[in-house]
């Protein structure tokens, strides 16, 4: 065993994370472009999209694009795999999220294939979405992603995608 | 489809809020098949690093021409809804490039139709990435159950 390390103070590791997440989600110009944001609690993020009148894609009821709705879940996908990714490089102190900018990302997964079900209209509201990584391999990973608006149990859109790991090399900031 | 039918569609495609602000133009548009193209612009990007479009983008331009193909399906359609949509992405879409889809609405039931697509860029060769979708079909009012 080794000696008892005093706990770190709570500021700094919330400050910490949300500089990591925020490097992985405002690095993105796209998901700046829809306006997509994160929530943290620990480890566990939500996709916030909040609704806006660019993102209409049926003007007469209004409703959600079916494009907003399919990109929206991809990158809540994305960045909860990111975010796995760099959670372990970044509580184990190997990777330094101040030095991260969009020009010193984390080499991030890339979409293999995504795979949207439109399970009810996307009202004009704010959107919400939680992805779980099922399968995290060395080469490859599944990532399953949920979006609702009023009630979290009324799914509006569901999905699944496959995604290539980064290779892992060296962390880019050294 | 003649010039005046295509020129109302069109303003219809390019009056979706989301279609307009992805710049999304509609190319051709006859029987079952649709092309609608769209800029590359940097706020669509994905990998700053790479400055290649993000996917999401792409799955927005496969829908957008997906649901086109669907509606301009010659049996009466008034109506059409995504139900689901796959798409495969095979290699990323070169920076600078315009990136033009064909959906193809190969078949149709009394209430599904079932749609496949491609997008490319520049490389009409090579395709960026393929979808297939089936989508909800509504038909003007005709004896139903």
């Amino acid at each position: 065993m080794s000696p008892r390390v005093k706990p770190e103070p709570v500021q700094v590791v919330k400050e910490r994370r949300d500089a990591a997440l925020k490097a992985l989600v405002h690095g993105v110009p796209y998901i700046q472009f829809l306006g997509i944001e994160f929530d943290r609690r620990g480890d566990e993020l939500t996709a916030i999209l909040p609704f806006d009148d660019k993102l209409i894609g049926n003007p007469l009821l209004p409703a959600i694009h079916g494009g907003v709705t399919a990109a929206f879940l991809e990158v809540a996908a994305i960045i909860e795999l990111s975010w796995s990714l760099v959670w372990d490089e970044m509580e184990s102190g190997r990777l330094d999220p101040r030095k991260l900018d969009p020009d010193h990302l984390p080499r991030l997964p890339k979409t293999i294939d995504f795979t949207v079900d439109y399970l009810r209209t996307g009202l004009p509201r704010d959107a919400y979405a939680r992805a779980r990584v099922n399968r995290s391999g060395r080469r490859y990973a599944s990532v399953h992603v949920e979006a609702w608006q009023d009630n979290r149990s009324r799914l509006f859109a569901q999905g699944t995608g496959h995604f290539l790991m980064p290779e892992r090399d060296a962390a880019p900031n050294g | 489809m003649d010039d005046r039918k295509l020129k109302a569609a069109r303003q219809f495609i390019e009056a979706i809020p989301h279609s307009r602000a992805l710049g999304m133009v509609l190319d051709r548009l006859e029987d079952g098949v649709a092309v609608i193209s769209m800029p590359y612009d940097a706020r669509f990007v994905g990998d700053p690093q790479t400055g290649v479009i993000h996917g999401g983008a792409v799955s927005a331009l496969m829908d957008t021409c997906g649901g086109a193909a669907v509606m301009s399906h010659p049996t009466g359609v008034i109506g059409t809804a995504t139900i689901d949509l796959r798409i495969d992405y095979m290699r990323p879409a070169k920076p600078g490039d315009r990136i033009t889809a064909r959906a193809e609405c190969y078949h149709v039931t009394r209430s599904v139709a079932f749609v496949r697509a491609t997008a490319h860029d520049a490389d009409g060769e090579r395709p960026v990435a393929t979808a297939t979708g089936a989508f909800t079909l509504e038909r003007a009012a005709e004896g139903r159950p």
